[in-house]
């Protein structure tokens, strides 16, 4: 049997910002851990290919912590609450998770980043964002309200085209969830179609957004195996600082 | 930024803003008795009081979970749902809406905390400004006295104990209000506050309130015809988070 190697890699010092002012009184350059999000759409293998880079890194004998949507202490139960009742208008939803995503921030994330944690984010400020653009939020706005986000050291949006979604999603659960599918926007009365043009808006967005803030685009409709050889590669260059 | 009337909007918008314990809670109070015989349509709305996001923001206060961002972003997300939910389509209707602290109050509080003002003021820019701001402006240490004469003990971020700025509450609650202060005052001219001696007795100050309203507002555009709404509705519960918070707590 193959042994792993005893000698661990120890990250490069990352070059660390954040997007707009930060956190008050935190410093960037004290945050040693890297930062790693995955981004995408329910279905998309975001969960797998995360507990696979987990069990990875771990047995390369770095330590991890995990963070996702809607995970906080502080406004997670209320979140469910209001988004089980559709009472959310769009500027209340945005704020409700940006609340959600900065109690996890300082936390969770900034603490192990100060610890020399890696921290593999299920879905980070991008997937938050694209939504509210979906649902025709300034775009100014939310650069403003992300300022508190820190850059990530990797970027991964694992894409997926909406009829192969559709197909994923209605295998693993047998229907579509109510805000996947964009129900909240009226695109159409049918779950269905709402969802199949909702995805699509989605993809448009997260492709505006690539431009702005550069993350890597994966073709997550390859084997699992495949997706996540390619993560590994572009892990690896982050944790050696070749990326 | 516009007011409301600027907008085009049919109703006016009217925010209270002051330290605790400056009287204003008491003003916009008699205020909204005299519109409402009057027959005015009026709405009263309470900084922090949306019921969506209330047990969030008691959580977070009793288990001393706010940091200075998150304190603003959940307030954020609490004016928001009033905002649209409430305030908007009142506005819409030709209401006279009337708010017991509006957005100041957060640029005030949140900059203190340390959060950017750039930030802090472009989280509210989807809102508009208030058709008229009363500023309640009381010497520091008469309002200190009123809350702490009355109200001994004194809640953790309502006394800014999360800025470390004294271990003792009340020498806390001091220092955290007058900075408060300075930023109302700092902030005055920009946003056209009407500022009322809140040294004077109530009935003087309301005196003043009810004129500037007499000549702002033409009462004929903003008659009701149907019965008042009724306020969204005060949940009771035996829940552990669920004590209702005083002057929208601070």
């Amino acid at each position: 049997m193959k042994r792993t190697r005893s000698k661990l890699v120890v990250p490069s010092a990352s070059n660390r910002a954040f997007y707009g002012d930060g956190i008050p009184g935190v410093k960037a350059e004290e945050l040693a851990g890297k930062l790693i999000a995955v981004e995408g759409a329910d279905g998309s293998g975001r969960s797998t290919q995360i507990a696979l880079l987990v069990e990875w890194l771990e047995t390369r004998g770095h330590a991890t912590v995990q963070v996702g949507l809607k995970r906080s202490t502080l406004v997670s139960d209320e979140l469910n609450d209001a988004q089980n009742g559709n009472i959310l208008s769009r500027t209340t939803l945005s704020l409700f998770y940006a609340t959600d995503f900065a109690d996890q921030l300082e936390n969770v994330i900034l603490p192990a980043l100060k610890a020399g944690f890696i921290v593999l984010a299920d879905r980070y400020i991008y997937t938050l964002m694209a939504r509210d653009m979906v649902r025709g939020m300034d775009e100014a706005w939310l650069k403003n309200l992300y300022g508190v986000a820190l850059k990530p050291d990797a970027v991964f949006y694992l894409n997926i085209e909406p009829d192969e979604l559709v197909q994923r999603n209605l295998a693993k659960t047998a229907t579509l969830d109510y805000w996947e599918s964009g129900m909240d926007l009226g695109l159409s009365r049918d779950l269905y179609d709402s969802f199949l043009k909702y995805q699509g808006l989605m993809q448009n967005a997260f492709r505006r957004l690539q431009k702005t803030y550069g993350f890597t685009i994966v073709n997550g409709t390859r084997a699992v195996d495949e997706v996540n050889e390619e993560l590994r590669n572009k892990i690896d260059a982050v944790l050696e600082g070749k990326s | 930024m516009k007011t409301f009337a600027q907008l085009g909007f049919p109703g006016r918008l009217v925010a209270v803003e002051g330290l605790d314990g400056s009287g204003k809670s008491t003003q916009i109070y008699l205020l909204k008795r005299w519109l409402e015989a009057e027959g005015v349509k009026v709405y009263f709305s309470e900084w922090n009081s949306s019921e969506l996001v209330k047990s969030a923001t008691s959580k977070g206060k009793k288990r001393e979970l706010l940091t200075p961002t998150t304190f603003s972003l959940i307030h954020a997300t609490d004016f928001a749902d009033r905002y649209e939910r409430h305030l908007l389509p009142l506005l819409r209707a030709g209401y006279v809406v009337l708010c017991d602290r509006y957005i100041f109050t957060a640029f005030a509080r949140d900059t203190v905390r340390g959060c950017p003002p750039s930030w802090v003021r472009g989280i509210y820019n989807f809102a508009a400004l208030p058709d008229i701001t009363f500023f309640f402006k009381a010497d520091l240490e008469v309002s200190l006295n009123r809350i702490l004469d009355g109200r001994p003990k004194l809640k953790f971020f309502e006394a800014g104990m999360d800025l470390r700025l004294s271990s003792d509450p009340y020498e806390s609650f001091r220092i955290f209000q007058g900075r408060i202060l300075d930023q109302y005052l700092a902030m005055s001219t920009e946003f056209h506050f009407v500022t009322i001696d809140a040294n004077q007795r109530v009935e003087a100050q309301q005196t003043t309130v009810r004129q500037l309203i007499n000549q702002r507002i033409d009462f004929d555009s903003f008659r009701r015809h149907s019965p008042l709404p009724l306020p969204p509705p005060v949940r009771r519960g035996t829940g552990a988070f669920e004590e209702v918070e005083e002057d929208g707590g601070a």
